[in-house]
């Protein structure tokens, strides 16, 4: 269940951050945001749009060129040992020594992460169970895991020390839907304890798990927020599939008389004779009713289905990409 | 500091998985033990001057050449490569505790296998039946002036191979610039040495610099018992230093 609280202290803050690699390659670029405590946030961007920089600065391994970043009050440029106590953090690589087996590698870094002594056993333990690891790869060498049991790994390490803030760069980066399910449902279990921030590709996930959102591209941040707040913004109006034995004429006048500004975005003819429109009707508010009233009083038109197409966060994300490339390249000639 | 004994637990039983740490071993042994035979038989062939421990440690530059940069090459070359560093520098570790460990436990191994050429004489003893008694073999100057050598001087050479791992993602090229360093290292003084300066007097004196940093020296007068300050004040500053420069490079390029 998405968590929302307005009241929650800032778990990450961040401000104007800008990272350039070289003398003119900025891969963050006045990014700013905020993170609540206990909140679960998606990280998205296409390939290339400066993700993993901005964890990696967070996580204190990449020094930002300007701006601040803080973690639970603490400066991540110099505060960095305050920062290392209080996250979390797993890489897109996922880079595990082959050599050691899953339950002594956990009791190495609990030991590294200062847990106390007389609880390491019992946390490497919880975490094994958390993470599915206990029964099959406990004992196992790292070496000899498949991709799903050292993406779990990376994520048993990364909460063993119940840090403040988890940072996972592409968590479920290469799993099977089921084992996609399995992280989703270990995600959701830190839901409220821990601060997660999670970049990923799998926008269905991203849509299931987080609570809120934040896309950049290019390096520069393009919307944040709850999937419902961006799907009002980037997508205003409603879609409608109908099908039905007319012509789009017809179908387009009858339904402009529910709203003017009506129009077909697409058709396609069914194998047994029907024709599916998709419909776009630029009204945030459900006009699911007066369309079925309109469409079912006209016989002519023959109608077998309506369906409400509800935007999902693909959706969202194309069209908030989308908008930022069309704004990067209106400002670029002018900046010539 | 307090993170220092698991990280060396860790980097040891790494460097013990390593097949270049039994490679180093294997090599450094049959090498080491190919010398002493060799300068067995010809102090029983004709009189020496120097005795044949005196001789031994007069060639420990040949293994210190490829057993320290096949002991040192993978601590970090090898993290980099994988990107386990960038996760052990997540944890509230500092950059130089991983780089103390790392050097404390290629020393530790580095110390080993030379203690392992302690049991030559007794060896010997054994093979010829009691006619040739170790203590013979081993004159206690000798032995704790190039055994205290060997120790002190490890410090730098493994600290250098440290470095050049930091250096790198690659094992190899770890190993050739570490093989580089050391040789200059213990050669290059006496290499300056040879220069010739003239007869001026000012330059003459410059010719003391060299002498100071001459690893041989420092090696004969271990081995003739002479406990000098200079030379440990050498070794272990200069290792310290390396480790500094290591600590610097582990921080910048992560």
């Amino acid at each position: 269940m998405p968590h929302q609280d307005k009241n929650l202290p800032l778990a990450i803050e961040v401000q104007h951050l800008t990272r350039t690699f070289g003398s003119s390659v900025k891969a963050v670029n006045d990014v700013s945001f905020s993170v609540k405590q206990g909140e679960i946030v998606g990280f998205l961007g296409p390939n290339g749009a400066g993700k993993s920089t901005t964890l990696r600065i967070l996580a204190g391994l990449l020094p930002a060129t300007s701006g601040r970043a803080s973690i639970m009050g603490f400066c991540v440029a110099t505060e960095n040992g305050e920062i290392k106590r209080r996250i979390g953090y797993m890489p897109e690589t996922n880079p595990l020594p082959d050599d050691m087996t899953v339950e002594e590698y956990l009791r190495y870094r609990a030991c590294l992460k200062e847990l106390p002594r007389w609880t390491r056993r019992s946390r490497v333990q919880t975490v094994m169970e958390m993470c599915d690891l206990q029964h099959k790869a406990r004992k196992k060498l790292i070496g000899t895991l498949s991709k799903g049991f050292r993406q779990r790994v990376g994520i048993a390490d990364a909460i063993i020390a119940q840090p403040d803030v988890v940072i996972m760069d592409e968590p479920t980066i290469g799993l099977d839907p089921h084992q996609v399910i399995g992280i989703r449902q270990l995600i959701d279990s830190m839901r409220g304890r821990m601060t997660v921030i999670i970049s990923s590709h799998i926008l269905s996930e991203i849509e299931l798990s987080c609570d809120s959102v934040i896309i950049i591209n290019h390096g520069r941040l393009v919307a944040q927020g709850s999937p419902q707040k961006l799907r009002q913004k980037f997508l205003p109006a409603r879609r409608y599939y109908v099908d039905c034995k007319t012509n789009a004429d017809t179908i387009l006048s009858a339904l402009q008389t529910v709203h003017t500004e009506t129009r077909i975005v697409r058709s396609n003819d069914t194998f047994d004779g029907f024709t599916r429109y998709e419909i776009e009707i630029p009204n945030e508010a459900m006009l699911g009713e007066e369309i079925v009233h309109e469409l079912v009083n006209k016989r002519h038109i023959h109608l077998r289905e309506i369906t409400c197409k509800k935007p999902c966060l693909e959706d969202v994300f194309l069209a908030a990409t989308r908008q930022s490339w069309r704004e990067t390249t209106e400002i670029l000639p002018t900046k010539k | 500091m307090k993170h220092i004994p698991t990280l060396f637990i860790q980097e040891l039983r790494s460097q013990l998985y390593a097949p270049a740490t039994y490679a180093a071993g294997v090599l450094f042994l049959v090498l080491m033990g190919a010398i002493y035979v060799l300068l067995l038989t010809s102090s029983a062939q004709m009189p020496q001057e120097a005795t044949p421990a005196e001789e031994f440690f007069q060639l420990f530059f040949i293994p210190v050449w490829f057993m320290v940069p096949m002991l040192t090459m993978r601590s970090f070359a090898e993290e980099r490569r994988l990107g386990t560093l960038e996760t052990l520098l997540t944890t509230p570790v500092t950059s130089f505790e991983i780089v103390v460990s790392k050097f404390l436990a290629a020393y530790f191994l580095y110390i080993c296998l030379w203690s392992l050429t302690l049991l030559f004489p007794y060896v010997v003893s054994t093979v010829s039946g009691g006619i040739v008694i170790a203590g013979q073999l081993n004159s206690p100057s000798t032995l704790i002036g190039g055994y205290t050598f060997i120790a002190v001087s490890g410090l730098l050479y493994t600290a250098t191979g440290i470095f050049t791992s930091s250096l790198t993602r690659s094992q190899l090229i770890s190993a050739m610039l570490s093989f580089c360093l050391l040789f200059i290292f213990i050669t290059g003084a006496k290499m300056i040495a040879l220069i010739p300066l003239g007869q001026n007097p000012e330059l003459v004196s410059l010719t003391n610099v060299p002498e100071y940093l001459r690893t041989f020296q420092h090696l004969e007068d271990f081995s003739r018992g002479i406990l000098d300050t200079r030379p440990f004040f050498f070794y272990t500053s200069n290792a310290f230093l390396m480790l500094g420069l290591t600590t610097l490079v582990v921080r910048r390029k992560h």
